[in-house]
């Protein structure tokens, strides 16, 4: 076991771990942190991405150890204390961009970190910058509508509105 | 949206909630089934076969005994009888080859996955450390693994692939018009097209496919209650209890079964899997509770699959396009068991392959086989998906044939909408339609002429990339289903839904529904429909579902029937709280019950001021102080519905790609749809369902398959090789509805969850086809790959079989190939 300590969502914790425990296992086993979810086995999904140090990772492919001393983000800490959501997270549910919700929260820490390092980006950057988080259920359409309000970015509420009636 | 349908001034069917289920979603506060954790609880881990058909010889437990943490190792022979069976709903025909299945066989394994043994531990960790010390002695066996020579095994002598059955054949199922009545001799009009007419001949292959849900199955099973209660990540949660109960002997009222946050299914989850089965008896066992979650390359490689089909087919016509008959013969791999739907999936088809067409001679065999590969099962769609994709390809061929435009064709062939109600020659009864405004709607969308002559201008000058058009006119049966037609079919069980609405005290509405959800956003339509019919608000209504304590009785999600079956017996369960309401009202009101008149929430006396809301006479029936005379106390009312029909969706599909001719890239330029799906409740919803839908019947044109090798591993068991589509691969889309109510149900909706699905696969490969059909192409065999797209070029052929594409990359075939 080696212990570390790190803060999570805000909070500092302390925990012995195996050093084969994934960062996944452990905010999911551990620390109850059941927002992020496991997808798949071979890093493909995306549905565990978190944010380390404030770049996305994907969870799974992290060992608990190597967050010591780090400061990790998972969707149940995006929104404010007073329960505002965080602009992405309110662009989701706005564009009508998750279904079933599983890949939701990779796919919304993933979108914060996209728009952090280019917050006006081209349909095509967007489609680009999420390609390593699957959904099996909106065919991604609404989730790039949902960056694009997320961003702004020549989106807005009314454009969004016509878009989920039908067409662009 | 298209001026048909607007929502009424205040009104909520018709308006674009935003879905109430997504504030947990969004903020990472969900009960998926793994979330789960109870006190003392155990992990499991499977102890799987590699081969495909081995008889087990020795299991040595020992090792994996005397692992650390582990509490118990158990084989099929340990759990006996009280693992139960899975069980097959639908035999198609009486005499119907159904192999037994045990969740865990004890003598022979009949496909590589299946599980032997089962590890117990205190950490999931543990359990898969042990796993891997559990030994098992495997005498191979042959495995029969190509369809085609499975279905011809019994007569070429070929392998078996449960050698006691002494056939891979499950069943045949016809259907011919000529016999039921409902057209006429499709021989006699295939004998006069090749006469003087035309004939198109094809075979085609509906590749395996796998569901691939994003949330891996879970199930963990609590038996210290005095229900045992599961946990399960599944589609069907009533079906579920009663596999239970009618395989183990545990009582149906012993067992309560919940479906949390399911997170998609796609018809990968309407099954009883033996992993749940496992599970129930592992709990009951040693008393304690136990969970078992799947790593996604288990899900791949045991959850089931779909598709995998031959299709033979005959289409005959006169020498202007007309289309006299259709033959169509199916060989459909059921893989080594059949599962709950089964041999049910290609039937299904039987009675979408005439389409939208009026044949007068149509004739459909299905010959289902048993394999050593992972069983296949619905995937959405389910046996419409193939048929649709049949029959449009078909057309295709047909227009090219005749040499016209492939929309010509089909208008020369389809029903008019004013021939609707009509009797097809499958024997259906299609209630309402408008092929011609979808169609016309979906060529404007598109640019349709305009695509057409740049098309033959690129075609002209010879451009190294070509422009093909693809089109889809499709239709399904939704809405599973007639329980009467259902029992004509020899399935298992009914086809209604059950609802019920509770009047709480405090003016709020409980709605209890008999559908699962698994991410449609029934809470958010079926909300709009009661506070519509009800005259509450939205937000009061709250609709509960996925468990059996609470939803004591329905037949869950699939088929698209949520909305037209489950939300039709919601219609009536409310019709019936304002009756019981009406009664009281008149009491309250000292009025008769006659004048009374229900609106917007509230009962008014004709011809008066003198009104009352219906929350307050729940608060009144509450209090039951001042209640007429032998009323009871309560408003709250349920209602099973049984349709009496299914529904036909339908729309027009329009794909424009560009196929680089020298390297074979498929590129998707533009792709429009107009679907008609009757009254749409919520069109956020409805456009979600719809490109989801698009983007899965897509990635089976272009990208998805499961491949086995030649020694029956899945070789494209992990999401590394099972290339499921990213934000990268695919387009925007731009989706349209025209409006022509379902005259089956008083909402006048129609299904939805599977039409994208249906629709776009065909028109994608018309789509490619039609871009190289000058160079000589006439088929190209799903999935379209680039290699497979070059090969069809350059050899004039389909591009030959998966199986030879999917060789390893050091594979001398490949080193000839390019």
């Amino acid at each position: 076991m080696t212990r570390i300590s790190l803060t999570v969502d805000g909070q500092q914790v302390t925990d012995d771990v195996e050093p084969r425990t994934l960062l996944v296992q452990y905010l999911r086993e551990q620390l109850g942190k059941t927002g992020t979810v496991i997808g798949c086995d071979t890093s493909n999904c995306g549905a565990c991405t978190v944010h380390l140090d404030g770049t996305s990772v994907k969870s799974c492919n992290v060992l608990a150890v190597q967050a010591d001393g780090s400061e990790v983000t998972t969707v149940e800490g995006l929104a404010g204390e007073d329960g505002t959501l965080h602009p992405v997270q309110e662009a989701f549910r706005e564009c009508h961009g998750l279904q079933c919700g599983f890949c939701t929260p990779g796919m919304i820490m993933q979108t914060v970190d996209l728009l952090a390092e280019n917050p006006d980006p081209s349909e095509e950057a967007i489609r680009l910058g999420l390609e390593g988080n699957l959904c099996r259920c909106t065919g991604y359409h609404n989730i790039v509508r949902a960056v694009q309000h997320a961003a702004g970015a020549g989106s807005d509420t009314e454009r969004s509105g016509q878009d989920t009636g039908v067409t662009a | 949206m298209t001026a048909v349908q607007e929502p009424a001034a205040g009104a909520e069917i018709g308006r674009d909630r935003r879905r109430k289920e997504d504030q947990r979603l969004i903020t990472g506060r969900t009960r998926w089934t793994d979330n789960l954790t109870l006190p003392g609880m155990l992990h499991l881990a499977m102890v799987r076969s590699p081969f495909p058909h081995a008889r087990i010889t020795n299991i040595d437990t020992a090792a994996a005994k005397a692992s650390p943490n582990v509490v118990a190792v158990l084989t099929g022979a340990d759990l006996g009888e009280a693992q139960g069976a899975c069980i097959n709903a639908w035999p198609v025909v009486t005499d119907q080859v159904t192999p037994t299945h045990l969740p865990m066989p004890t003598d022979r394994v009949a496909f590589a996955g299946e599980t032997v043994a089962v590890v117990v531990a205190r950490s999931a960790a543990a359990a898969r450390d042990a796993s891997e010390l559990v030994e098992v002695d495997y005498e191979e066996l042959p495995a029969a693994l190509d369809l085609k020579e499975a279905a011809a095994a019994h007569e070429s002598g070929g392998t078996l692939a449960h050698p006691d059955l002494g056939t891979n054949v499950s069943a045949v199922w016809r259907f011919d018009s000529a016999e039921a009545g409902t057209g006429g001799d499709v021989e006699e009009a295939i004998a006069q097209a090749r006469a003087n007419g035309i004939l198109i001949e094809r075979e085609y292959r509906q590749q395996r496919l796998i569901p691939a849900f994003m949330e891996p199955r879970s199930v963990v099973v609590d038996p210290t209650g005095e229900q045992i209660t599961m946990w399960s990540a599944t589609q069907v949660p009533h079906i579920l209890r009663f596999a239970l109960a009618a395989t183990t002997g545990v009582p149906e009222s012993k067992i309560r079964v919940i479906a949390p946050d399911v997170g998609g299914g796609f018809g990968g989850k309407l099954q009883q899997t033996p992993e749940e089965m496992i599970t129930f008896a592992v709990a009951r066992r040693l008393g304690k509770p136990v969970k078992f979650t799947e790593t996604r390359s288990e899900s791949l490689l045991t959850g089931h699959h779909g598709r995998d089909q031959w299709q033979r087919l005959t289409l005959a016509a006169t020498k202007d396009g007309t289309v006299t008959g259709l033959k169509v013969d199916l060989l459909a791999d059921l893989g080594a068991y059949v599962a709950i739907v089964g041999g049910g999936v290609p039937v299904l088809g039987a009675f979408m392959f005439n389409a939208i067409y009026k044949f007068p001679a149509y004739q459909f065999q299905t010959t289902n086989v048993l394999t050593n590969k992972t069983w296949t099962d619905a995937y959405r769609g389910a046996g419409r998906p193939e048929a649709t994709y049949g029959i449009e390809r078909l057309m295709d061929e047909l227009a090219a044939e005749v040499g016209v435009d492939p929309l010509e064709i089909r208008e020369k062939n389809w029903i008019k909408h004013e021939e609707f109600p009509f009797t097809t020659v499958a024997g259906l009864e299609y209630d309402s339609g408008n092929y011609e405004a979808a169609t016309a709607r979906a060529k404007e969308m598109l640019g349709y002429d305009e695509l057409r002559a740049e098309q033959a201008e690129r075609r002209a000058r010879g451009d190294r990339v070509q422009l093909g058009i693809g089109v889809s006119t499709f239709t399904e049966m939704c809405g599973l289903a007639p329980s009467r037609v259902l029992g004509s079919l020899n399935y298992g069980a009914g086809g209604w839904e059950h609802a019920e609405v509770r009047m709480l005290a405090t003016g709020k509405v409980e709605v209890v529904t008999g559908a699962s959800a698994h991410g449609q956003g029934h809470e958010t339509a079926f909300s709009q429909i009661v506070a519509d019919r009800l005259g509450v608000a939205f937000e009061d209504v709250e609709v509960l579902h996925g468990d059996t304590q609470i939803s004591h009785k329905g037949l869950d999600t699939y088929g698209s029937r949520s909305l037209v079956v489950g939300g039709e017996a919601l219609v009536r369960a409310v019709d019936k709280v304002i009756e019981k309401a009406r009664v009281v009202a008149a009491h309250l009101l000292e009025a008769s019950a006659d004048d009374l008149e229900f609106g917007d929430g509230a009962f008014t006396v004709r011809g008066t001021d003198a009104s009352l809301p219906i929350t307050e006479i729940a608060t009144a029936v509450f209090a039951a102080h001042n209640l007429p005379d032998g009323v009871e106390p309560s408003l709250d009312s349920e209602a099973t519905y049984d349709p009496v029909n299914f529904n036909f969706p339908h729309g027009t599909h329009l794909c424009a790609a560009e196929v680089d001719t020298e390297t074979g890239q498929v590129a998707l330029r533009k792709y429009v749809c107009c679907d008609d799906i009757g009254v749409v409740i919520n069109p956020l919803i409805v456009a979600g369902q719809v490109h989801g839908g698009l983007v899965q019947g897509i990635a089976q044109a272009l990208w998805e398959e499961a491949v086995y090798d030649d020694f029956g591993t899945l070789v494209s068991g992990s999401f590394t090789d099972y290339l499921l589509p990213t934000a990268a691969d695919t387009i925007s889309f731009e989706i349209d509805h025209t409006t022509t109510p379902s005259t089956t149900n008083s909402l006048g909706a129609k299904g939805v969850g599977e039409a994208g699905t249906i629709a776009s696969t065909p028109a994608v490969v018309n789509a490619v086809v039609d871009a190289v059909r000058h160079l000589g192409v006439n088929d190209v065999q799903m999935p379209c790959t680039p290699e497979r797209v070059w090969r069809a070029i350059n050899s004039r052929s389909s591009g030959g079989s998966t199986t030879e594409a999917a060789a390893p990359h050091f594979d001398s075939a490949e080193g000839e190939a390019l």
